[in-house]
Order: structure tokens, then sequence, then C-alpha cells
């Protein structure tokens, strides 16, 4: 579960960006939409335990995620938050299991690798275990960073524009497969996007302008 | 641990760039190590071999060159001199003297140098016999651990001197034939190489041989700069076609006889050895028929001898320091046709000039290590660039930002460790290289698999390269702004 207080977050003198109240509960999934310049990265950055706000707060299973200490709190993002990126960025030098791997013990686990073959498995891209990142088609990236978001059991998963570089049929697939992958993994599922295609998919949806 | 694997990883994921570093490394630090290595097995060379000795005197000439000759046996001598010249050094009881060991050089066999001295040599070097015993008779000699080893030769063997410093099959002396008596223990020292004989058999293989009266003084004063010494002045002419001169009881003399001491028949005083003059020399009328090759290798003995020459003559003082020991070697340059130098003086004047090369090299080397530590720090930067977003990911992945600076960090330190152990086998094998060259030319065994005990500091100045040229790159990934980073891409 997340939900945030008065958030608010403050650039410079003319760039200020105030957020409304969110919440999004377990295996829910939450639209976030909005058009460029909103702040949808900003928003997104702040749930993600990347940015501070200037202020409000951020509770994720009611502990207020910047109330710990940086150290702590890039523990917990690894462990606790898991993301999604619209293109995705991998570990260059070394093959798609090792960058989950590699997920597992920055977020200070230690790698389990009979998880890691059941997670590429039902995501159906285990044939590319050993292949590195940038030899992947497209779709099989995209599968191998929900995988990436999903290998430590997060509480929250956050998908930062999935699906605008994808056809509509690839769009269903990934949003499908995330939304699966989320509520079996009993997290909670943020979605920020400017794809109005999405808008008609979700009825727990917030917009911003 | 997974910092170090990663590390790796992100090293040999950019082979070209990986490939650069490691040979501007191992050229830097390969050539810093071999200066090393060189200088100090140079520098163990020269001084083991001082053995103490304290003043070299010989014929006049380059002083350098009669200590490499007389001391280092690696270049020809400036001359001879006679034993008259040399008593007051040769004599026992020399108040200022402790030691004295006469020495007569010009042949060897197979490279290795043949020196013509008594027994007194020995305790220079602290030499002591490993199996036989030592010259006491002509024509027999003792042999250095590594003469032995190097040629195979054993108690009882025997062989041929041949004239001058080089292996020349030309100029053997098929007269003088020498028996092993005795093989030395290694000592590390010069004294390995040589193969020890009496100064009275170093005479007798050359009056034996001593075509058209060409004496030995008359030898050492050809150029022996120029390596191939010998070969300018034709012995084939003379290669035992002894028309030159008046030997004709010789003709039809069949030299192979000789092997093996076969002197049966074989009068001396038929020899018409002219403009040699023989007398006062115990050995004339000496009946070589007999085969009796007594030798007094006695001092007194030597002395008596007061025409004949000998090489140069090693001093070592009582006292080194006192006032009158001092003054000595400049007295004999001065008032007498010697000339007397001090080895470790030299030594130190041969250092002086080979350091200027020495410095051109370590200040080359030095720069290819600056060149390499920037070619690191100018490869990381760039690794950083392509790779912020990767870096990003690994923080939003859950890694601090002292896991990024100590990343980057270990990729300089690990490029520098692999530098540092490619340059040490590198400089290790051209050692052996050059030791072999070295080996085959002055005999010299120089060991290219040793350490010098500077090793370590090498270590830590390469480790101190490493760090300082990722220091910059691993500060900035320490700063990696993940929120910008990600917001761009």
């Amino acid at each position: 579960m997340l939900k945030t207080l008065e958030l608010k977050h403050q650039y410079d003198a003319k760039v200020k960006f105030e957020f409304p109240d969110i919440i999004c509960e377990t295996k829910q999934t939450l639209l976030v939409l909005g058009q460029s310049g909103v702040g949808k990265s900003t928003l997104l950055h702040i749930l993600a335990g990347i940015l501070p706000p200037s202020s409000g707060q951020v509770f994720i299973e009611d502990s207020s995620l910047y109330k710990q200490n940086p150290r702590a709190l890039d523990r917990y993002r690894g462990s606790h938050i898991g993301l999604v990126f619209q293109k995705p960025h991998f570990v260059q030098s070394v093959s798609a299991q090792e960058n989950l791997a590699l997920a597992q013990r920055f977020a200070g686990h230690p790698v389990d690798k009979n998880k890691i073959s059941h997670l590429l498995t039902s995501l159906n891209i285990s044939h590319r275990s050993e292949a590195k990142t940038f030899s992947m088609s497209q779709g099989e990236q995209q599968r191998l960073s929900i995988a990436r978001a999903l290998i430590n059991e997060p509480k929250v998963i956050l998908a930062d524009e999935p699906t605008s570089a994808l056809d509509d049929k690839n769009c269903e697939e990934v949003l499908a497969l995330l939304e699966t992958q989320a509520q079996a993994a009993g997290a909670a599922l943020i979605i920020v996007t400017h794809d109005n295609r999405l808008k008609d998919l979700f009825s727990h949806q917030v917009t911003l302008n | 641990m997974h910092l170090i694997k990663l590390a790796w990883k992100n090293l040999i994921h950019n082979p070209l760039n990986l490939f650069l570093n490691l040979i501007l490394l191992t050229l830097g630090i390969g050539l810093i190590n071999f200066i090393l290595l060189m200088n100090t097995q140079l520098k163990d060379k020269f001084e083991k071999n001082l053995g103490g000795v304290n003043m070299v005197v010989g014929a006049k000439g380059s002083p350098l060159q009669m200590i490499l000759s007389s001391m280092y046996h690696i270049d020809s001598p400036t001359g001879n001199i006679s034993i008259k010249e040399g008593t007051p050094f040769l004599r026992e009881g020399h108040p200022l003297i402790d030691l004295s060991v006469p020495l007569s050089l010009g042949d060897n066999h197979k490279g290795y140098r043949i020196v013509g001295t008594d027994h007194s040599i020995l305790k220079l070097y602290d030499a002591k016999l490993a199996e036989g015993k030592l010259w006491n008779n002509l024509y027999e000699v003792t042999i250095g651990s590594r003469v032995a080893e190097e040629l195979g030769l054993g108690i009882g063997a025997q062989f041929t001197s041949s004239h001058g410093f080089n292996h020349d099959e030309d100029l053997t002396h098929d007269h003088g034939v020498l028996t092993v008596k005795g093989i030395l223990k290694p000592t590390g020292s010069v004294i390995d190489l040589l193969i020890l004989v009496s100064t009275e058999s170093v005479w007798a293989v050359h009056e034996d041989h001593d075509h058209e009266g060409h004496d030995h003084e008359d030898h050492s004063d050809h150029d022996h700069s120029a390596d191939e010494t010998h070969q300018g002045h034709d012995h084939s002419d003379h290669g035992h076609n002894h028309g030159d001169h008046d030997h004709s009881d010789h003709s039809g003399h069949d030299h192979d006889d000789h092997t093996g001491h076969d002197h049966a028949g074989h009068d001396h005083d038929e020899h018409q050895h002219d403009g040699h003059d023989h007398s006062g020399h115990d050995h004339s009328g000496h009946d070589h028929s007999e085969h009796n090759h007594q030798n007094d290798l006695s001092r007194s003995h030597l002395l008596t001898h007061g025409d004949k020459d000998i090489t140069s003559i090693l001093v070592k003082f009582k006292n080194p320091k006192n006032f009158q020991v001092l003054q000595l070697p400049r007295n004999i340059n001065e008032n007498t046709d010697l000339q007397a130098a001090s080895p470790a003086y030299e030594i130190n004047r041969l250092y002086d000039m080979m350091g200027t090369g020495t410095k051109a090299l370590q200040l080359i080397a030095l720069l290819i290590a600056i060149v390499s530590a920037l070619s690191i720090f100018v490869s990381l930067l760039n690794s950083l660039k392509q790779r912020k977003y990767e870096l990003s990911l690994l923080r939003v992945m859950g890694g601090k930002p002292t896991s990024l600076l100590t990343l980057i960090l270990i990729e300089g330190l690990l490029l520098t460790i692999l530098g540092y152990i490619i340059g040490m086998l590198v400089s290790h094998i051209g050692m052996s290289g050059l030791g072999q060259n070295l080996e085959e030319k002055y005999n010299y065994e120089f060991v290219p698999w040793v350490l010098h005990g500077k090793e370590g500091l090498l270590l830590g100045a390469t480790l101190l390269l490493g760090t300082i040229a990722a220091l910059i790159p691993a500060l900035m990934a320490y700063g990696t702004d993940i929120h910008k980073n990600l917001s761009q891409g």
C-alpha cells in the first residue's frame, strides 16, 4: 500500500509542482495520467525514493519513506520498490540473469538462482538468460526490466511510461504482464504515463495538470 | 566481492580500452622493473667481485680497463708489467699490504679466461675446493664451478688454451695441454668463471708456442678494444708452419703427438727461441722428456723471474684508511711506469657513466607510467559518461553512493594490478633474454627470476597510480544524480 500526503516539489522559483494525494492499495493498479511538463517524472521519482520532495510525505505500508536516513533509503528502495523504465536500462557488461542477480545483491539480498530462473520462465525469456541485454529484442528487454522490478518481491511497482514506445499489441501484452505479476507478487502497481490508450483500461486513475 | 566481479566484467566489456591501458601499464611498469632488476644485478656482480681488493697495479693505460680486465675479466688488459717492477707489491712482508695476487692473463679456453696466479687468489674470493686438488705443477689447472658446469669438464679432463679472450679455434696453443686437477665450489663471484693455473704454466704455454719471437708484451699492445682482437694478425700464417724462424728440427714433427703431453723426444734445447732469453730461468735445461713438471708456487720463487711478465697485481691493504695507503696509488702513478687504480673508485665512475643512460630510461619509464595513468583516467571518465544510466540503475537497485565510488576505484586498481603483474612478467622475460645475451658475451650469469627487493615499493606506487587515475571518476560516480540522469532518458 502506498499513499502520499500533500506532496510539493520546487526546483526553483519558476518550476514548482503540487501533487494531489494519491493512494494505491496492495494488488491494486493506479494510473497516473498527465501530459509532458506536469511533473510526471518528478512525482515518479519522489514515489520511488529517488528525489526527496520539498514538502509532504510518502507512506509505504504506513512507514514514511523519507524519514529514513539516505543509506537505509537506498536499501529500502532496492528491496521494496520495483521500477520499470520507459526505455529499459541494464548493466551492459553482464548477462540477463546476472542483471537480476545484481538487483538482488545491491538490495542486500543473497542471490537466489532458482528464483531468477523461475521468474525468467514465467516471463517467457528463460531461453535468453545467458544473453547480454543489448542483444535482446525490445520486447525481451521490456520483460527483463519487469523481471528486475519484481525480483525482490517489492511492495510497490512503479512503471514509467511502460507502453509509450510499444504498438497496440505489445502495449496490451505488457500491461497484462505487469498487472498479473504485480498481483502475483502482492504489490501495488502505479503506472505513470501520457499514453491515452490506457485511459479506459483502468478505473483507478489520477490526472496531473 | 560482487563489486570486484562487476568491475572485472566492466573492464572486459571494453576490450580495446583494456588492451590499450594494459599495454601502457606493462610498458611503464615493465621498464621500471627491468631497470631495477638490471641495476641490482650489475651492482651485485660488481660488489661481490670486489673481493676486498683495494688497489690494482698494472701497466699504464685506462684505469677502468685495467680494473675491468683484472677484476671482472670482461675487458682486455692494459699491458704487462715485469715481475721486477711488481716486486715491491708481490714481496711478502710489505708493511701495508695484507694480500697481493699476481695475475697473468692472455689466454682462454672456449671463452673462459685462463689466469696464471698462485693460491692467494682463493683467499680473495673465499673459494674452496669442491673436488680434486689445487693447481701445483705445470699445466695443471683448477677450474671455477661455472667453467666445470658449462663446459662439462671433470677431474682429469684435458684441453688446450687459446690465445686471446675470445674463443677462436685458430689460436689454439697445441703445445699447452692443460689438465683439470680440481674444481672449486661455487662462490657467486668471478672466480667461478676462471681457469686457474700457475704463472709459470702461462709462460710455459707461450714459450712452447712462441712463434716469431712474438712475445706477450706485443700481444697486449694490440688493439684489444676491437673485439675480434687476434683476427687482425694472421695466425693462419704461423699456424704451426714455423717457417718464419729456425725450427728446422721441427720439420716432420707431428703435432698431434703432443696431445697427452707426449713430449718424448721433444728436446727443448733444440728449439731456437730466437731473441728469447732463457738465462736466469730455472726452466732452461728443463728436461721435458722426463715429464717432471715440478713447479714451485711460492712467492719467493716467482720473484726470481725478475724479467718475466705478468699482467697485474691485485692488492688488499691491511688498513685501507691508512694515510700512507691513501697516498700509495698516486705515488705509483706519478713515480713509476706502473699504474695503480682503486676498483671501488673506478666502478663508481662506471656507475656514473651508466647512470646517465639509466636515468634517461627511468625518465622514459616514468613518462609512460604517467601517460598510462592519464589513459586510465580518460577511459574511466568516458565509460562513466556511457554508463550514467547504468550507474543510476545501480543506485535504484539499492546501491549506495559509496558502492559506485568503490566500483570505479576497483576498476582502476584492477587495471593497474593486472598491468603490474604483466609488467613484472615481461621485465623478467626481458631480463632472461638479455641475461642470455650477456652470458654468451661475458660468461657472467644473470638470474632473471629473482626479486630485487623493491617489488613491494613498485606495487605500492602502481596502486597509488591507479587510485589517483580513478579518484576523480570515482568521485563523479559517487555524486551521480539519479533523478537528473533518469529524467533525461
